[in-house]
């Protein structure tokens, strides 16, 4: 049923008790043509592309808890493009091109909201750093207005700049902004299903069925499946499957942490994010501020973070904008990232033949949702990554050309 | 949060430290003979275990020494701490 004022006023008549479920819960055939494992955004984003338009017809998902209930539900809905690479500049471009035409292209709200995206300079060489950024993304077609301490004053009410960390200026970003996470995942799968594709939640690979270095099968919860291919679209537990495809990853998973306050009247409208102080923050439709900072330094799968990260978190906050210094914490909660040595995800081909992965988005992947799965899509259905992808395939770390976005990317990591 | 045993110092707590990533990592013996696969392997790849993890800390506001800890990555219990140079504790099967 297709999500419109007509229906709107029409399920009205009966108090809205006879809307269709948005995705059912079918049971996992015995052979598919294309497994995506991981019901995340991106995973469901790939299904959905490779369905809508690449024309796959019988495509499952394999969520081992439910849709959305991983990282995508986790993050703090920040979205932007800004980086410094062209390779990077590419892609998360190419993602915020996609969300805007998001919502109506899967029929579904997902809250897309260009409130413009702030990231602080609090010394000379953050100044430096924005400076060479900004024109970075000038020369990349992507929208960037650097801004002096006046003119950040004048923006965001409420902000201390001449306090400890004292804001001489700022890289602005219209064109970011947030969007509704949980509606991302939920946007995907709906559309997805109306293509054909089977979303499958509570069903945990537990083994990769490979003959003559292809896969051909995976072992589920559920029971076994024959497959022609398969992409690996995990966060957090990309190493734990690599392994049961007979390689590793260069990758580390460690846990990142984000909490919300109690809800207040609009404040804040617009995303602050700072690297040197170590902080963002943005306001929820709801009320709530959502914040966020940097990931534990040690690997762990707890999907649980130190305390004094948090501390980490709200000292710079409340220093930036005292205003802030009452409000209560609500709750605070921990993912699990998986990170990269530069900070890069991994997008492309794997030793195993017709066994591709997306994975290591680190502490940034939401931004990424729609780009990754488009491009990886194209990956999967073509055996090879198309120009976007291209530069972020596993072979870098032995070619040595990465994609070191570790100065530029967010708050440090 | 961790009560780290600093193996000079006795426990502390975790803030008084910094973990450096995975332990026993070796540096090629013949480093211009070995390939660039090789390379890649040693500079980046990780076993990231899901479980029993061996890696080195140091304890930046204190002895400053550095040292390893055994840690299971599931629960982040730490098993044992032991001194650089000591061997690879075993993981028993229990």
């Amino acid at each position: 049923m297709k999500y419109s004022l007509y229906n709107l006023v029409k399920n009205s008549f009966s108090y809205h008790e006879n809307w269709e479920k948005a995705w059912s819960s079918p049971d996992l055939k015995p052979e598919y043509d294309v497994v995506i494992v991981g019901g995340g955004g991106h995973g469901l984003g790939t299904a959905y592309y490779l369905a809508k338009e690449f024309g796959v017809k019988n495509i499952a998902v394999l969520e081992k808890g439910w849709i959305g209930g991983g990282n995508t539900g986790r993050n703090t809905t920040i979205i932007r493009s800004n980086y410094l690479w062209d390779e990077s500049a590419a892609l998360y471009n190419h993602a915020v091109n996609l969300w805007e035409g998001l919502s109506s292209e899967l029929n579904f709200n997902v809250m897309f909201s260009q409130r413009g995206l702030f990231h602080l300079a609090h010394s000379v060489h953050d100044m430096q750093e924005i400076t060479r950024r900004g024109y970075s993304n000038y020369l990349n077609g992507i929208d960037a207005e650097i801004l002096n301490q006046d003119q950040v004053a004048k923006k965001i009410p409420h902000i201390n700049v001449n306090g400890r960390y004292p804001v001489l200026g700022a890289l602005l970003q219209r064109r970011a902004g947030t969007a509704r996470h949980d509606a991302v995942a939920w946007g995907y799968a709906r559309a997805a299903e109306n293509l054909g594709v089977d979303i499958i939640q509570n069903c945990e690979v537990k083994g990769i069925d490979i003959s003559n270095g292809k896969v051909v099968g995976l072992q589920t919860t559920k029971g076994s499946v024959k497959v022609d291919k398969v992409g690996l679209v995990p966060a957090g537990h990309s190493s734990v499957l690599a392994n049961m495809a007979g390689f590793s990853l260069p990758i580390n998973s460690v846990p990142l942490q984000a909490l919300v306050s109690e809800p207040v009247k609009p404040i804040l409208d617009c995303v602050i994010m700072s690297n040197s102080v170590h902080v963002y923050v943005s306001q929820s439709d709801k009320g709530e501020l959502v914040v966020g900072a940097g990931s534990d330094a040690y690997n762990s799968y707890s999907q649980r973070g130190s305390f004094d990260m948090i501390e980490h978190m709200m000292a710079p906050l409340v220093e930036l904008f005292p205003i802030f210094s009452r409000l209560k914490m609500l709750r605070s909660w921990g993912g699990i990232v998986d990170v990269t040595p530069d900070r890069s995800p991994i997008i492309g081909k794997t030793p195993v033949k017709d066994l591709f992965i997306n994975c290591g988005w680190g502490t940034g992947g939401f931004k990424a949702t729609p780009g990754s799965a488009h491009v990886f899509a194209e990956t999967v259905f073509r055996g090879e990554p198309n120009d976007i992808a291209a530069p972020f395939s596993l072979e870098r770390h032995f070619s040595g050309a990465l994609v070191d976005e570790a100065a530029a990317a967010a708050v440090a990591h | 949060m961790f009560i780290i045993n600093c193996p000079y110092c006795g426990e502390r707590d975790q803030t008084e430290f910094t973990c450096h990533g995975e332990a026993h990592i070796a540096r090629p013996d013949k480093p211009s003979e070995i390939s660039d696969e090789e390379w890649g392997k040693y500079l980046f790849f990780r076993e990231n275990p899901k479980g029993t993890h061996f890696e080195r800390w140091t304890h930046d506001h204190g002895c400053r020494r550095w040292f390893n800890v055994m840690r299971d990555t599931v629960t982040d219990q730490i098993i044992k701490t032991y001194k650089m140079g000591e061997a690879k504790p075993v993981i028993s099967n229990e």
